[in-house]
């Protein structure tokens, strides 16, 4: 499936940051020609509506780019709180943990190549 | 009801929000709130500090520690010498945003609390007080 690009935030980024790692994430999507990347949210003890919108940028922008997001490690009362606070992350994939993540990633990139593989293969019709 | 205690706490640049939510955090935990509420307070303080810098042009944010008889809770005043909020229903609307199309309005950030009082006035600035009460 090509290189994952494994993010992992560990301290609390003021907004300029936010920015400069959709950014690079972008950059790096590109430059290796990933088809995933999992960012590990889980040191996270607060995601606001701006880290909650990059978020959500980064898995379009990497969508746009042929590649899957998954946020892995989201503290439960942070998803309490998004929720509460109106933002549900609407097209970003989510998973318990890193493993659960790897293994979301693969069936993502698998099904959305698999049509590739299985056309014209009677066997798979259906 | 009493303040039985306050801090103030700049709140002019992008650095002065994780300021805000790391302060925030530590008032909360030393009253003992729980992790959801917590969580929840911290979070909107960071909605409102960033409008504070990003539309108030940079202000203050006072912190009071209250007590009601049994009841002990947080208050968050922020104050800016801003261009005001134009149409604050509007500000309070889900999904509304002016600004560079990050801000989700205050509606959200209202539900995270128990108390949300703002006042504004065009040319001299608005104001935005929180409470969460601690649960007991």
């Amino acid at each position: 499936m090509g290189p994952v690009l494994l993010v992992s935030i560990q301290v609390d980024l003021h907004d300029q940051l936010a920015l400069s790692l959709q950014d690079d994430l972008t950059n790096a999507i590109t430059t290796h020609g990933s088809k995933g990347v999992l960012i590990d949210i889980s040191a996270l003890s607060v995601v606001d509506s701006f880290m909650g919108r990059m978020l959500a940028n980064i898995a379009g922008i990497a969508r746009v780019l042929d590649a899957v997001t998954v946020v892995v490690g989201m503290q439960p009362a942070v998803a309490i709180t998004l929720v509460e606070l109106g933002l549900s992350l609407e097209g970003v994939r989510t998973a318990l943990n890193i493993e659960k993540g790897i293994t979301m990633l693969r069936a993502a990139v698998a099904h959305r190549d698999g049509p590739l593989h299985v056309m014209g293969d009677a066997d798979d019709a259906d | 009801m009493l303040t039985t205690r306050t801090e103030q706490v700049v709140v002019r640049e992008q650095h002065d929000i994780v300021n805000v939510r790391q302060v925030v955090r530590s008032w909360s935990l030393a009253l003992g709130f729980g992790l959801v509420d917590l969580t929840k307070l911290v979070t909107a303080a960071s909605e409102i500090a960033r409008n504070t810098v990003e539309y108030g042009g940079g202000g203050t944010l006072q912190i009071e520690e209250l007590r009601d008889g049994l009841r002990q809770g947080v208050r968050l005043v922020f104050e800016d010498q801003g261009p005001g909020i134009a149409d604050i229903e509007r500000a309070m609307t889900d999904g509304y945003s002016t600004g560079t199309g990050m801000g989700l309005g205050l509606g959200g950030t209202k539900r995270l609390v128990d108390e949300f009082d703002i006042s504004s006035t065009r040319g001299a600035g608005t104001r935005v007080a929180i409470t969460k009460w601690k649960r007991r």
